[in-house]
């Protein structure tokens, strides 16, 4: 697989990728120059694989806990999926003022797929990568928010949605005012005022994706490194860094569902 | 680490599993949590009604049971002052009735020591009359000494 470190690194953080090269027509990239020269237009089957995989895992285990859902006594899997909703829903409740149906189980599906996505992190570095060589897959990554096609794939979601509800809610004029005339109330500064709003809203969905991508890809290749240690010594830093996880995890899939939810509720709120 | 497809890609998704949770996922459960509630809020209702049933049925009781005690005192009560009375009636009668008995004991009594009197005076009056002939050694004649007889006679 890989002779230094340096390249065991680089040939971790690889994803697999699926483009059109030139010479060979829609391949598989051998290496990282191919997957380079294959440009926009190639995707990344592990991470978009593993993202699917977790998110209709999500959407099978809920389904079933609805599908048998009770008013009696419930089962193990519905107390989780009704936990999770609980969670979710006084979530909404105190962040998002206003009424859309939306909100809540889109928040309940970042929160539970991001965190599923994050969790493939306590899996040790080397299984499946390992696995997938053996198959003649050269390579595979299967974090799909260490990948900022992951995040950002996300986030862009979410600022359509911003989009869609500023204008929905203010109608484009209001919303045009909205941009134009905060936070200076005058003519003259309305282009001070564009910038300024353009880029607050243009941050909104970057800070999200680079929040978490950034999260989990330094805590990957931090995995990364500790792998590189002999491996009687490996567990004396692996075993803290996964504890720590527990944290880590679950956090950045609560920080991204808030942020969403509290961008979506300024979305709504009309100052006009 | 490229930007590519995969982003679009990841969008779609995410779309189409928001979708599915809001359509599917969502609805049921909460409707589920929210029937349990309410069938939860109607078991502490019904509770808390049935606690409010049984205080006012052992109210009910302990003030049915009062009466009934009252009651049955003053029944007895009254059974008690009936056999007093009853007992006192008969002995009034018992002893008016004895007092009768006596009286008409004490009346036979005197009638038969009178008649018994009566006899023994005549029969000492005759004894006297026999004496005194027997003295004399003639006949009394009753009838003219019959006065003097009859005072003998009296006199004892």
């Amino acid at each position: 697989m890989a002779n230094t470190p340096v390249e065991y690194i680089q040939h971790h953080l690889q994803n697999l990728v699926l483009g059109s090269l030139p010479e060979r027509g829609w391949t598989i990239a051998k290496t990282a120059e191919e997957a380079r020269e294959m440009g926009f237009w190639s995707i990344h089957l592990d991470t978009l694989g593993w993202s699917i995989a977790m998110g209709v895992l999500f959407l099978w285990l809920f389904r079933k806990a609805a599908l048998s859902a009770t008013t009696k006594v419930p089962g193990p899997l519905q107390n989780i999926a009704e936990m999770c909703i609980e969670f979710v829903e006084g979530m909404v409740r105190d962040t998002f003022h206003g009424r859309n149906p939306l909100i809540a189980p889109l928040a309940l599906t970042i929160f539970v797929w991001v965190f599923l996505m994050n969790s493939l992190k306590w899996i040790p570095v080397d299984f499946i990568p390992g696995l997938a060589h053996l198959f003649g897959v050269p390579y595979f990554k299967i974090v799909p928010t260490a990948d900022p096609n992951g995040t950002f794939g996300i986030s862009i979601g979410v600022f359509l949605l911003i989009i869609y509800y500023s204008i929905k809610v203010k109608g484009i004029g209001g919303f045009a005012k909205e941009l134009s005339l905060t936070p200076f109330n005058h003519w003259a500064l309305i282009p001070f005022n564009l910038f300024l709003e353009i880029l607050g809203l243009l941050t909104k969905p970057l800070t999200l994706a680079l929040r978490l991508f950034g999260n989990m890809y330094a805590g990957e290749v931090v995995f990364i490194l500790i792998a590189l240690l002999p491996f009687w010594a490996q567990w004396t830093l692996n075993l803290p860094w996964a504890i720590f996880h527990i944290l880590v995890i679950p956090l950045q899939a609560f920080i991204f569902m808030v942020l969403t939810i509290v961008y979506l509720s300024a979305a709504h709120e009309d100052h006009h | 680490m490229n930007i590519n497809l995969t982003l679009f890609g990841q969008t779609i998704a995410f779309a189409i599993f928001v979708w599915f949770c809001m359509k599917y996922v969502w609805p049921p459960l909460t409707q589920a949590m929210q029937e349990r509630q309410k069938k939860i809020a109607e078991g502490l209702d019904a509770a808390g009604r049935a606690q409010q049933d049984l205080k006012l049925a052992q109210e009910k009781v302990s003030n049915t049971l009062r009466e009934s005690r009252e009651q049955a005192t003053q029944i007895i009560e009254q059974a008690n002052k009936q056999a007093n009375a009853i007992i006192e009636d008969a002995k009034q009668q018992a002893q008016s009735e004895g007092e009768r008995l006596i009286a008409g004991a004490k009346a036979e009594i005197e009638q038969e020591v009178n008649r018994a009197r009566e006899e023994l005076r005549k029969q000492v009056a005759a004894l006297a009359i026999l004496g005194a002939e027997k003295i004399l050694e003639s006949k009394v004649d009753t009838k003219a000494h019959n006065k003097l007889v009859e005072k003998l006679a009296s006199q004892l």
